[in-house]
């Protein structure tokens, strides 16, 4: 196992940056996710620490060595491609067995490896036939298999989990996650899942436009969302987003939503040095922090009935503000949602998060590391 | 299902001339496979009475026309393995290498192929080949066919490469394989369905031409079927109707058996709206 390491990479083709400037290690050990919406550069950064693409400028590390202009097969790297890339004229044994193949090992060497890698993964059964004639599960399993037959320094992986069905999905990640724990594998792992990077992830990257906009651990990623644009890429459903007008009455900041109050706190230096910036901010609440409330509460929140969705052992209601917009509040299934016309749900004051008028998150004063 | 009478009336007209239609294509077949049969074939349809060899007697005795399958296969071969390996190599590089233009240079390649291979180019293509001194060998021949073929071939295997995922080479070479490794190990093997087809297709066509090798070719013991068929004309140009029917049908059953090898042992398919 070894880190990665990117120092100020760009990727552009033509004019177009794919990854703009970007930064950052991953040390020896640490499962890495790659997390952002289509398009902003996720693939092309992975692809650029397995050689398959050159980087414009900037280096790549892997351990020690500068491996930007090496070719992929001397990185001593492992990757598991989105459409799994099985050889069709291969049966399982021999694809499995293929890194071993080009390491000049001998078949029945590496035959017995391929063996012993399929039969952890629960496809030792299976090593006679075609990649044709297994599932998409297996399938995928066989693409692992075949990542993990050789000893690597960094596992890379492009979405393997999105082309299985839901519940597949959530046994291959708990079992990704295993192995994670197992072998203490470095692994960057690309997804537009952020509940499968929540799940896998020591440390999460978010990536929007060819840029890093965070990169945190998952709970950090989650409650202290350092722009609106994670937080609303991160939670499902996504934090709420409530514009607010701020202003300053003595010592205390009141936020006024289409002139209701919603918010009364003490003015923090963050909070006086986001001010200078512009009064409009943005109120960002959980769905898990709204609980049924009464009009007149603090910290409240309150609109028209616009759906309510039982979800098993909890339901989400979303209502619709005063001036159209809309916040969701996931509550137990119990809970009574009784009138449809004004429903009030109030919010915990420490959970809530204030973002300034360009969108960053203003710390609390004195915040304590996560 | 009762059918009305004038249903009954046009679905009999409709077989009738199905029927005629479908007599009229195969009479030149039943002909061919009756005709080497027949010691006194003429060019109507006539069942064998009695059935006999003598006609392939004579024929096999005709040294010229011998020599002349033996040429058609040296040609035939030589220009097949020419254009599979050039074209394949060429298609892949062209689909998977990113040079500028490249979809420039597919569409200059297939209209060279439509309008410089044909019977236009036949002046310049004698003299370069009599200037380079290749006039009258079997080089020549090969050469200039696998010239007329590469451009169409390197189409249809551009178009196939196209369709298959750069994914498998590039998991190849993550895995520890250099790129030539990747190319015949993962590579080749997915593409093989499309060289099948280009091999095929650019056998019958050099199988079946006359006059490349009718031009560029002097000496009888060079000459391939196509151009010794006409040892079964008399002096005065009238075709001997027996020994060409026999010898027809030892030429095309290279083709045939090629075809029979092919689909039995990868079966036909057909890709990019390009039929083989
Ligand atoms: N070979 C290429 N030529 C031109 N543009 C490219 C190329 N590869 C990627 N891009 C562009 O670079 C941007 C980033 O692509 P990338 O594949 O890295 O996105 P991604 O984050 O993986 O998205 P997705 O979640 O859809 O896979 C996209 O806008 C894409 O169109
Ligand atoms: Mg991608």
């Amino acid at each position: 196992m070894a880190s990665v390491e990117f120092q100020n990479v760009t990727k552009s083709f033509g004019t177009f940056n794919a990854v703009s400037d970007i930064s950052f290690k991953v040390a020896d050990g640490e499962f890495i996710c790659l997390l952002g919406p289509s398009g902003c550069g996720k693939t092309t950064s992975l692809r650029m620490i397995a050689g398959l693409e050159t980087p414009t400028s900037g280096k790549i590390m892997i351990g020690p060595d500068d491996v930007t202009h090496l070719h992929p097969k001397d990185r001593q790297i492992s990757m598991v491609f989105q459409d799994y890339a099985l050889y069709p004229h291969m049966n399982l044994a021999d694809n499995i067995a293929y890194p071993l193949k080009v390491r000049g090992e001998s078949v029945e060497k590496r035959h017995k490896r391929a063996k012993e890698v399929a039969d952890v993964l629960k496809i030792g059964e299976l090593l006679n036939r075609l990649p044709s004639q297994i599932s998409g599960g297996q399938q995928q399993r066989t693409s692992l298999a075949r990542a993990l037959v050789y000893p690597s320094r960094v596992y890379l992986f492009d979405e393997p989990l999105s082309n299985l069905d839901a519940k597949l999905r959530l046994e291959a990640r708990g079992f990704l996650n295993h192995l994670q724990r197992d072998m203490g594998m470095t692994a960057v792992y690309v997804t537009h899942d952020q509940a499968e990077a929540m799940a896998l992830a020591t440390r999460i990257a978010v990536m929007d436009r060819g840029r890093i906009v965070q990169f945190a651990p998952p709970i950090e990623i989650y409650r202290r969302p350092a722009t609106t644009f994670v937080a609303n890429f991160v939670g499902n459903p996504p934090m709420n987003m409530i514009p607010v007008e701020g202003t300053v009455e003595g010592e205390r900041l009141q936020l006024r939503a289409h002139g209701v109050l919603v918010r009364d706190l003490p003015i923090s230096s963050g909070i006086k040095a986001a001010l200078g910036k512009g009064a409009g901010l943005t109120l960002g609440v959980r769905p898990e922090h709204l609980s049924m409330g009464t009009i007149n509460d603090v910290n409240m929140v309150s609109g028209k009935l616009f759906a309510n969705e039982n979800m098993g052992p909890e339901k989400l209601v979303t209502f619709e503000r005063q001036d159209g917009g809309r916040v969701t509040a996931r509550i137990f299934t119990d809970d009574a949602v009784e009138t449809t016309e004004n429903v009030a749900f109030t919010f915990d004051g420490a959970h809530a998060t204030l973002f300034d008028s360009e969108g960053k998150r203003i710390p609390a004063d004195g915040e304590m590391p996560l | 299902m009762r059918l009305s009478f004038p249903q009954l009336l046009a679905r009999i007209g409709f077989s009738a001339l199905a029927a005629i239609i479908g007599i009229l294509f195969a009479l030149p077949l039943i002909w061919f496979i009756f005709a080497p049969f027949n010691a006194r074939a003429e060019l109507g349809i006539a069942i064998p009475d009695p059935w006999t060899l003598q006609n392939f007697v004579t024929v096999f005795g005709n040294g010229f026309a011998m020599r002349g399958l033996l040429n058609s296969l040296i040609q035939s071969v030589g220009g097949v393995i020419l254009v599979a390996a050039a074209a394949t190599l060429a298609a892949y590089a062209l689909s998977r290498s990113s040079i500028p233009g490249k979809g420039m240079i597919t569409y200059v390649l297939l209209l060279f192929s439509s309008v410089v291979s044909g019977t236009a180019a036949m002046v310049p293509i004698f003299l370069i080949v009599s200037s380079v001194g290749l006039m009258d060998t079997h080089i020549a021949v090969i050469l200039v066919f696998a010239g007329g073929l590469l451009p169409t071939a390197m189409f249809i295997l551009r178009d196939f490469i196209d369709g298959i995922p750069k994914t498998y080479e590039e998991s190849a070479m993550v895995a520890g394989a250099s790129p030539v490794q990747a190319f015949f190990d993962v590579a080749l093997p997915v593409i093989r369905p499309g060289i099948v087809v280009v091999v095929v297709w650019a056998f019958v066509n050099i199988w079946g031409s006359f006059l490349i090798p009718f031009i560029l070719l002097r000496s009888d013991d060079l000459m391939p079927s196509s151009v010794a068929i006409y040892s079964f004309y008399s002096e005065a140009g009238t075709p001997i109707v027996t020994l060409l029917a026999a010898y027809s049908l030892i030429y095309s059953l290279p083709v045939v058996a090629l075809y029979l090898f092919v689909s039995w042992k990868f079966g036909f398919r057909f890709f990019g709206g390009i039929k083989a």
